[in-house]
């Protein structure tokens, strides 16, 4: 008799919406902000990112799930300097463990709140992180 | 898993459990994982431990590298761990309401569940597999709302358990599929090496909080909860006041989080020294076990996890032996068995 007067109390007391109504409530819906959801690489309004090309995250990886493509660029002193070509990154075999943004030294890879990843064809899962034409920020070692 | 039962009428004459449908060799992948990147596979034997389990990787590897990890990552892995333990037996009151034939409770379990998914997700970013216990620490400090919402969790959570008890622990019904159900007696369940609510449910002093304190367990008042019924109604029992002593726990350190670094200064390449290193800790399920068998080089040599589901499994056969086959589910549901924990 106990439980049912608890159960005829939620009966009649229901003034709290608990559940969620996705995916109706995309547009207010708001992740927390260090939610795991997919490797970005943030880049300014002048095309240009943080990433040294260090592989440290290809390093810290523990699936290879990213591959670090490096090319050397020649600075105006004419000296050749490493630089990041591709920065490839397989989405298929992300675990979103969190461990290439931790060993990252530059602050270039961040974790985006995005988490609607399916896709009809598995090859879009295959991402190149650095945008085309994009080049290293002034005064990141 | 797959339980294969030898049946005379409705009484149950053995059960043999075949594993391995979820295995995935945890251990051999850890082999060739360095010591930062291992941690997170275990997120997936035991997820609704998932904390404690890196936890207890955690632990392994500072004991191995003598790295001492500040007061504060102590305190934050002790709360979180705590929180991972209630998650854990909330869920488990839900689905063990459900086995048994009542649907309501599964619901009400998560919605208290939900809340601490959501301290967890600010904190850590993932709602499950959180690979949140780093060596030397935790990977990143406290959200700055984490004190307030888990203020705010025990103060609800505390006028909710007392539903628990009207709905279900009270319940006639209830009660009566439970009491002298699944007999294990303390000699069996030392012999079978159960641990945790399995085996505190018949009398056997077994919790590694009190036993062998780790993280910040020995600067907390908490009393270690025995039954000595050893039916399914006193690992029943425990379960539902460990989620209370888990509350203190949490009461007392939420106010007290050390101000400081929350991750110890380490290499940037672990290496353990050569040698064997063992630890273990108390997840929701009972004692887990990391054994690392070190060379010195990057990787472990080998890895060996005891898991405590496995153990607790073994004893499903002497318990169920004799008794009818509606009467299984109750045993399976108060041992309650995580079966990627037991295949890992």
């Amino acid at each position: 008799m106990v439980g049912m007067r608890r159960t005829g109390y939620y009966f009649t007391h229901h003034k709290e919406i608990i559940t969620q109504e996705y995916p109706d409530n995309r547009d207010t819906l708001k992740l927390p902000e260090r939610f795991k959801g997919e490797v970005v690489m943030p880049h300014d309004e002048n095309n240009e990112h943080r990433c040294t090309g260090c592989t440290a995250c290809e390093l810290a990886c523990p699936n290879g799930t990213i591959k670090v493509v490096t090319k050397f660029d020649i600075t105006p002193e004419g000296k050749k300097k490493k630089a990041i070509d591709k920065l490839v990154y397989h989405l298929e075999l992300c675990t979103m463990c969190n461990l290439c943004i931790i060993a990252c030294p530059s602050d270039a890879i961040v974790m985006a709140q995005t988490f609607e990843h399916s896709v009809f064809d598995r090859a879009e899962l295959t991402k190149i992180l650095n945008n085309p034409g994009s080049k290293i920020m002034d005064g990141v070692e | 898993m797959h339980l294969v039962i030898t049946l005379n009428g409705e009484t149950i004459k053995k059960v043999e459990p075949h594993l391995g449908f979820i295995h995935r060799s945890i251990e051999k992948m850890c082999e060739s994982l360095t010591y930062r990147q291992f941690i997170y596979v275990t997120s997936r034997m035991d997820y609704l431990s998932a904390h404690i389990n890196n936890q207890a990787c955690a632990l392994c590897v500072e004991k191995g590298m003598q790295i001492e990890v500040p007061e504060r990552a102590q305190v934050i892995r002790t709360i979180m761990a705590e929180l991972t333990r209630i998650a854990s037996h909330e869920l488990w009151w839900g689905a063990m309401a459900m086995d048994i034939g009542a649907f309501t409770p599964f619901f009400h379990a998560f919605r208290e569940r939900e809340k601490i998914n959501d301290i967890m997700e600010e904190t850590c970013g993932a709602r499950l597999t959180m690979n949140y216990m780093v060596p030397g620490g935790v990977m990143i400090d406290l959200h700055p709302d984490f004190q307030r919402k888990v203020k705010e969790f025990i103060t609800l959570f505390k006028l909710k358990i007392h539903e628990y008890d009207e709905l279900v622990t009270g319940n006639i019904i209830f009660r009566n599929r439970m009491k002298d159900v699944g007999f294990l007696s303390k000699e069996d369940a030392i012999s079978y090496g159960c641990s945790g609510p399995a085996a505190r449910g018949s009398g056997v002093s077994c919790d590694i909080r009190k036993l062998y304190p780790y993280d910040a367990y020995n600067k907390v008042q908490f009393e270690e909860v025995i039954e000595t019924a050893g039916d399914s109604l006193a690992r029943y029992m425990i379960r539902i006041k460990e989620m209370n002593q888990s509350v203190h726990i949490i009461e007392q350190l939420i106010d007290n989080i050390p101000e400081g670094d929350f991750q110890a200064k380490t290499k940037a390449v672990l290496k353990l020294p050569k040698g064997e290193f063992y630890t273990r800790v108390e997840t929701a399920r009972g004692e887990l076990g990391v054994y690392i068998v070190s060379e010195g080089a990057t990787t472990p040599y080998r890895i060996k996890f005891r898991s405590p589901g496995f153990s607790n499994l073994s004893a499903l056969d002497h318990m169920a032996r004799g008794s009818k086959l509606g009467d299984l589910v109750a045993m399976m549901g108060t041992l309650d068995l995580v079966i990627p924990d037991i295949d890992r």
